[in-house]
């Protein structure tokens, strides 16, 4: 550098500069860094104190012994309440139920979305309706369709009802009620999984599949060999965002059968006893221990998988 | 072989991307149009079903037939007479556009922040800000409960906006930053280059560029807070800040043992309206915002 442009360079730099041997930020970077920390500022404010502020405050409740219909006496228990969820037998059952419907949901969810995300990517025409059919589950209020599902199950009301038979009632019997909300499940969040693959499978080169097609690859094997192993990042991400969802599952067992028959979710038992038994001490105890639930199935998808942890994947 | 300068059906278009210049033969075509009409069916059914429903009179709402054979309007013109619905609708079209506006601004700050500045916090941003989005939402609703109860804020339109924002923002500020990155900012100097202020330069090279991918945001901010239902039965418990989806959960009917299944379909119904029109409109921002937002490779 010339003896002009250096010397312009230092009296562009900060007045007051580090002593040599400590990294100098320049005036520049720093108030770059301090408008990156003002701009997010709000949002992370935001996001910290609905979201971060309350899982302290369940613990915190989780902690007393809280029943609302005696709302001035509160006290102190320790783990008393979490005593009282893990050797209750309606917590397990719960759990048991919850990760039934994840397990086989989010597989056929992986199945079916990856046939939907082919047929998006690949379809010759129509490429609009069919993605607007595919958004629509996705769009659709949970609820809404949670309702639809309830009325064609419903013996006389629904057009599905008389499959198994006319004196079926299918929403009424544990194992059917399961099979008709993982139906829901599936209807509903496929769409998402498949707007996921079809991320990735974007990705794969097609360069890639034509030359194993001049290698004599059939198109399964191009499949299987090329395009699974190239999508295997993606494939990760949308299993760990659709398990966690998944095991969250509230909205279609509460419209479907709420929670009868043996079909009580872990979240649907953390709402009965939230607002119909107004227990906040257990029902904040239920609230945690899901949480670290979810935690845990985030971690072992992250370690064990070796799935992009969060914030990997954006540069 | 085949002229690659043929011209081509608007369908062909991805194909010929792709390098092929053959003409698909009918077979194929075939195949294709069954998955793809199978795929539209699946979609279709359950909303369609709905659709019957609230077009069948209470009399016949129990025969069970895929196509009413009597249509009648009397649920719709039910629902709309009676506040248990309308102020509900009025409360779901308030709150989810209110969220939408404060969590697409805020976002937008932040995923500008992100996109385009460096600053140590920003994986710490993001990573947390994925945590709050797998968030089962009724661990937070015990919590909330008794906080807004103490605060006052429980059955008020903030009860509600509050959480959604925070719900929001995680998809938001993801889905920002993915579009901000596509921006070519330099245009913005080329412009200052130009002649023109720093506002007008914003004005009438960024708003633009950056318009598609904020509208795509907001659309799907919107679309979560208007679905939500968790928060809207724990966080609320009548009409003044109730919204529809839990709303129609607490119908009543004619009698306390009849589940007014013509109301609750037409009410249905009139929710996904919005949704739809939406979906039919913007389908394709919506994918390269759901899908550029996601993984990387």
């Amino acid at each position: 550098m010339s003896q002009a442009v250096e010397a312009r360079a230092q009296t562009e730099e900060s007045l007051d500069r580090r002593p040599s041997g400590r990294k100098r930020i320049s005036d520049r970077a720093r108030a770059e860094r301090k408008l990156g920390w003002m701009l997010c500022a709000p949002a992370a404010f935001v996001m910290l104190l609905v979201a971060g502020w309350p899982i302290l405050y369940a613990i915190y409740l989780s902690l007393e012994r809280y029943d609302l219909r005696f709302p001035g006496q509160h006290t102190f228990v320790g783990i008393d309440n979490y005593a009282t969820v893990v050797t209750s037998s309606f917590w397990w059952h719960a759990f048991w139920v919850t990760s039934f419907i994840t397990v086989v949901s989010v597989t056929f969810e992986l199945v079916l979305g990856m046939a939907v995300a082919l047929l998006m990517h690949r379809t010759i025409y129509t490429r609009g309706l069919v993605r607007t059919a595919v958004l629509v589950p996705y769009g659709i209020v949970t609820v809404v369709a949670a309702y639809s599902w309830n009325y064609a199950w419903t013996p006389g009301t629904g057009y599905l009802a008389d499959l198994l038979g006319s004196h079926a009632a299918p929403l009424t019997d544990q194992w059917t009620a399961l099979a008709i909300i993982i139906l829901a499940e599936v209807w509903k969040t496929t769409p998402f999984m498949a707007l996921l693959l079809l991320a990735g499978l974007s990705l794969v080169d097609d360069s890639l599949l034509r030359a194993a097609r001049v290698d004599g690859a059939s198109a399964w094997q191009r499949f299987t060999k090329v395009t699974l192993p190239l999508m295997k990042p993606a494939i990760l991400v949308a299993l760990l965002f659709r398990t966690l969802d998944a095991f969250r599952i509230f909205d279609n067992i509460f419209i479907l059968t709420n929670g009868a028959h043996g079909t009580e979710s872990v979240s649907i038992l953390d709402y009965d006893n939230l607002t119909i038994a107004l227990n906040l001490g257990i029902g904040s105890a239920i609230s945690v221990l899901i949480f670290i639930a979810v935690a845990l199935i985030a971690f072992l998808f992250i370690k064990g998988f070796g799935t992009a942890a969060p914030g990997q994947e954006v540069k | 072989m085949a002229t690659a300068t043929a011209a081509k059906p608007k369908g062909a278009s991805a194909a010929s991307r792709r390098g092929t210049t053959a003409v698909v033969p009918g077979r194929q075509k075939f195949g294709w149009g069954l998955a793809n009409f199978a795929v539209v069916a699946a979609a279709a059914v359950p909303v369609w079903w709905l659709i019957a429903l609230s077009f069948k009179a209470p009399s016949t709402i129990s025969d069970g037939h895929f196509i009413p054979r009597q249509w009648t309007t009397e649920n719709y013109s039910g629902i709309f007479s009676s506040t248990e619905f309308l102020r509900p609708l009025a409360n779901s079209i308030g709150i989810a556009a209110i969220s939408t506006i404060v969590a697409v601004a805020l976002a937008a700050m932040a995923a500008y922040a992100v996109a385009r500045l460096d600053f140590p916090g920003k994986q710490l941003l993001i990573g947390a800000s994925l945590l709050i989005a797998m968030f089962p939402p009724i661990a937070l609703a015990t919590p909330l409960f008794n906080a807004w109860r103490i605060l006052g804020l429980f059955d008020t339109w903030q009860g509600l906006i509050i959480p959604y924002i925070s719900f929001a923002l995680p998809l938001a500020i993801y889905t920002l930053s993915a579009f901000f990155r596509e921006i070519p900012w330099d245009l913005e100097r080329a412009a200052q280059v130009d002649g023109a202020t720093p506002f007008q330069a914003f004005r009438k090279v960024i708003v633009p560029l950056a318009a598609p991918g904020v509208f795509t945001t907001g659309i799907l901010v919107f679309i979560s807070a208007w679905n939500d239902f968790i928060f809207a039965i724990t966080l609320t418990s009548t009409t003044r800040s109730r919204t529809v989806p839990a709303a129609i959960a607490f119908f009543t009917g004619s009698s306390q043992f009849q589940t007014p299944i013509g109301s609750i379909a037409a009410a249905a119904v009139i929710i996904t309206i919005p949704v739809v029109i939406l979906v039919l409109l913007f389908q394709r921002r919506i994918v390269a915002g759901l899908t550029s937002g996601a993984v990387k490779g």
